[in-house]
């Protein structure tokens, strides 16, 4: 980069470097009425300079909150823009937030203005507005619906466009008087804040100073060589900080473009049009995309059948290698390339996936299966783990050093250290200066040394890549001493497909146990092809070889936890197939499909007993509720198993990592 | 961003002399029989332009054969129909759609194999003026015509977001979203009047919201006049300016919805009466 670093410390500072020099290259881009519209950096400039200087016009200016709220247009992201050039914050906003938590995050943020997309954000600001006793004017992108409405709190982003571009005419001195102010900004000033999606409480807004957020960005830019020459497609939810980064923070950074999708639904067709170069997805879409493939393969004709299935074999045992330049025999090589023509290349070509060239996922564990299925098909997918206390990026892995099972190494400039209690701990460039109005909360999360409490659990693996095993409070410790992490060996076993969802017990006991819950569809499936008949969820999941079944599962678990050395003392010693499937409406399960450990164990608690007490069987009766919220009960004799359990391997090495 | 088709596109509506609330359709002692069959007696109504009018009457009263005497697809043999101030008697449903009026079905009448954008282009087929030899060339005046049909087909996609399925075969595509395309088909005819014959039926409670939501945007913000068919009576009350009921091929009531609502004839209509 031939630009002082060190004097480009806001966004809006890149903006106008980009306009300069990458003026005719594409900005962003949006498909609109069928058509991928878009404008350049000079445009972008152009359009961000209009509407800050209209929102200056009334009243916006250093230090003045408002809110965004909305889909991934590209207005909106201009909104931000033009909000930081006026040293004002934008707070986004989730979109799909209820009108409550819209509510509290609005008034607590206190906002005076909120930027929204459409009429249903107006409505939905509008219905809780008394509330938000700070709230003023509301700007709106997309005039449909709204003709009707009261305008004297609602203005039309374009009025506002109109009024900054009134005054550019006007004025000839007010371009330079904005590029001023601008240029003089201070990296000390908030550039931005993010508020948490509010799955553990109320949301918190973490505020991110511009200086740090630019340096964090142009350290991961260089890290993965992003250039004006990279594309991405911005279709995450724009209140998350990870939308916010990879796209937004890095497309200035780096000069890429930015492409907005058409609508939320044509998020698929959009990427295969864009083919963009840099890619995020949470493992839940590589996986449902991996089950498509598979079902469309299960209905192609059988010559197809073969040939995706010997290449993708191909590719299982060769693909990885060749992706990270290991030696591979020639001819492995030449009938991969055959391949690429054959199958990989329409394959990605269909997912849009054709010229991606860095890839990532993150937010939960991903399958060993599913993870190097994409790898070998040659794209280049790596793991990262971040926080939005952090800006995002806490490790990345890098080019060629990729395994699934670990997170990678600390980001460049991120000093990550493991509490004694197991804590994963970091200080990085891009890290929050606190919670907004939560001191207590700041100091809760921040240690004396200033770094923060991630409140993950984690270990350094011996290549030095960062394992995340489970939240910190759930991990505990069996009678022997040994390391108990619950999520780490439930994950482990819901990948087997048959498996969805596992509850495991071990804290402060003697041995593992575990609660487990079939996966209907899957084991249904598989009985229906073997003439197994049941009648019911409850029928199917007492069978003895659905037993066997998932038996061979733990096994293979049990085998594969005992290569681990943190992981080796908490194997599955016994487990069960519950009698029902875990709920939501029964309160087992969060709305967002997480298990309610505490509760679960409360209302098992029966089983739980029948795990250690070495019992074959137990009767239970349990409590149901059904969708039209009747009550019920089901009475069921549970069965429990047990499992082999192996020697744990590499303890001395273990050992010497440890030091 | 929808942003300029407010202001262009929903100018569509023809120019015309009629100005809102003035009647703009007028049925005057309309009478239809086939053979001994008298589907429609003597009935008189009009439709006043920007309203939503809706027909409603059990089945069998004569609501669709209504509607497509309006529509000039049956003559009736008694009456006049006075469409934006001009008399009218025979004529063929194009003459109808050229006049101004648009229809959707009862049971989807689309494509099956063409994508809801060719659907809806189909719609624009009227409005094309060049000649056949000029389409086959496809260049020159032609293709800039069919740049300005594109358009506006595109502004009716976006309009009833339906982007995600511009591509897809219509038969592959689940029943509410067919009526979608249907609506979205009449509407490229840019008509003057809407004709929808049971818009909502077979639909969920959710797709009936849906629904009922374009239609008030079109009349809203489309100005076009809407005169529908309805079984749904929550739908029809909630929706419509005013009401005509029909039963036996009579016309029972006409009012607005509250009028019409309890009126004892139409009560005695939909509920039946001991005898």
């Amino acid at each position: 980069m031939t630009h002082e670093a060190a004097s480009l410390d806001t966004f809006p500072k890149y903006l106008l470097l980009n306009a300069d020099r990458f003026g005719d290259l594409p900005a962003m881009r949006h498909k609109d009425f069928g058509i991928w519209q878009s404008w350049t950096w000079k445009e972008q400039l152009d359009e961000v300079r209009a509407f800050a200087l209209g929102l200056e016009a009334m009243g916006v200016g250093h230090g003045t909150k408002v809110a965004v709220v909305g889909a991934n247009r590209p207005r909106l992201y201009w909104s931000i823009a033009a909000l930081q050039s006026l040293r004002a914050i934008p707070v986004p906003v989730y979109a799909d937030a209820v009108a409550d938590e819209m509510a509290y995050v609005l008034d607590h943020a206190g906002v005076v203005m909120a930027i929204v997309q459409d009429q249903e954000q107006v409505d939905k600001v509008m219905a809780c507005a008394e509330r938000i006793p700070a709230l003023g004017m509301l700007i709106y992108d997309e005039p449909r619906g709204l003709r009707d409405y009261d305008h004297s709190r609602l203005k039309s982003f374009e009025d506002v466009q109109k009024t900054g571009r009134g005054l550019l005419a006007a004025d000839s001195r007010a371009a330079r008087r904005w590029e001023e102010g601008v240029r003089a900004a201070s990296g000390g000033d908030v550039s931005i804040m993010l508020y948490t999606s509010g799955t553990t409480g109320r949301s918190k807004g973490v505020m991110i100073r511009s200086g740090p957020a630019v340096a964090a960005t142009r350290d991961t830019v260089e890290f993965d060589r992003l250039t004006e020459k990279d594309s991405v497609l911005a279709y995450l939810p724009l209140a998350w900080v990870g939308d916010h980064y990879l796209n937004y923070a890095q497309g200035y950074v780096s000069g890429f473009c930015v492409n907005c999708p058409e609508s939320q639904e044509t998020v698929a067709q959009d990427l295969r049009e864009i083919a963009p170069t840099f890619y995020f997805a949470p493992p839940r879409i590589f996986e449902s995309l991996l089950t498509m493939v598979t079902i469309r393969m299960e209905d192609a004709s059988r010559v197809k059948q073969r040939l995706f299935a010997t290449f993708v074999a191909h590719a299982r045992k060769y693909g990885e290698a060749i992706l990270e330049g290991r030696p591979v025999p020639l001819a492995a090589r030449l009938f991969y390339r055959l391949g690429e023509l054959m199958v990989y290349g329409p394959l990605k070509n269909v997912l849009g996936m054709s010229n991606i060239r860095v890839s990532y996922t993150a937010g939960e564990a991903i399958g060993e299966d599913l993870f190097s299925f994409f790898r070998s098909l040659g794209i280049n997918l790596k793991q990262l783990y971040g926080q939005t206390e952090a800006f995002l990026y806490v490790t990345a892995q890098e080019d060629g050093k990729v395994r699934a099972d670990a997170v990678g190494p600390a980001a460049p400039n991120v000093d990550i250290r493991i509490s004694d209690g197991g804590e994963v701990l970091f200080r990085s460039p891009g890290m929050f200066t606190g919670y907004y109005l939560d001191d207590e909360k700041t100091r809760e999360v921040l240690t004396d040394e200033g770094y923060i409490r991630t409140g993950d659990a984690g270990f350094f693996d011996k290549d030095g890549q960062l394992r995340i095993i489970d939240r910190a409070k759930d991990v505990g410790r069996l009678d022997s001493g040994a390391l108990f992490a619950p999520k780490y060996i439930e994950n482990a076993l819901k990948f087997y497909p048959n498996i969805k969802e596992v509850v495991a017990f071990g804290d402060g006991r003697g041995f593992c146990g575990a609660f487990i819950n079939i996966d209907l569809t899957a084991v249904g499936n598989w009985a229906e092809r073997n003439n197994i008949s049941y009648a019911s969820y409850q029928e199917l999941a007492g069978l003895p070889q659905v037993y066997e079944m998932i038996g061979r599962h733990v096994d293979e678990t049990n085998l594969k936890l005992s290569r681990e050395p943190m992981m080796a003392g908490a194997q599955v010693r016994r487990f069960l197939i519950l009698h029902k499937e875990l709920d939501a409406d029964d309160g087992e399960l969060t709305r967002t499909q997480k298990v309610r450990r505490g509760f679960i164990a409360e209302r098992y608690a029966p089983l739980i007993e029948a795990l250690y007490d070495g019992s074959r069987e137990k009767f239970v009766e349990t409590e149901v509720t059904y969708e039209d919220g009747r009550k019920g009960r089901i009475r069921a004799t549970v069965r429990i198993a047990d499992a082999r359990v192996y020697e744990a391997a590499g303890e001395t090495s273990h050992r010497e990592a440890a030091e | 961003m929808n942003a300029h088709v407010d202001q262009r596109g929903m100018a569509i509506a023809r120019d015309d002399a009629i100005a809102p609330g003035e009647v703009l359709l007028s049925v005057k002692n309309v009478s239809l029989a086939f053979g001994g069959v008298k589907a429609i007696s003597d009935i008189s109504f009009d439709i006043r332009k920007g309203e939503i009018r809706a027909i409603i009457g059990p089945n069998g009263a004569g609501k669709t054969s209504m509607l497509n005497v309006i529509n000039g697809f049956y003559t009736p043999q008694q009456g006049t129909i006075v469409f934006r101030g001009v008399e009218r008697r025979a004529m063929k449903p194009h003459h109808a759609v050229r006049q101004g009026i648009a229809r959707t079905f009862q049971n989807v009448a689309l494509f099956k194999g063409m994508s809801t954008l060719d659907n809806i282009m189909a719609g624009r087929s009227t409005l094309m003026k060049r000649n056949i030899g000029w389409q086959m060339l496809w260049h020159g005046p032609a293709l800039a015509e069919e740049i300005e049909h594109r358009k506006a087909v595109e502004e009716i996609i976006d309009f009833l977001e339906i982007q995600h399925i511009r591509r897809t075969p219509v038969g592959r595509l689940p029943y509410g979203l067919q009526k979608r395309v249907e609506l979205g088909r009449a509407l490229a005819m840019e008509p003057t009047l809407l004709l929808l014959d049971e818009p909502m039926a077979g639909m969920n409670l959710e797709e009936k919201e849906d629904m009922s939501r374009f239609i008030l945007d079109v009349n809203r913000q489309r100005g076009t006049t809407v005169a529908l068919i309805e079984h749904d009576i929550g739908v029809v009350m909630d929706l419509s300016d005013r009401v005509v009921v029909l039963d036996y091929g009579k016309k029972i009531a006409d009012g607005t919805p509250d009028e019409v609502k309890n009126d004892r004839a139409v009560i005695d209509a939909y509920l039946g009466v001991s005898h």
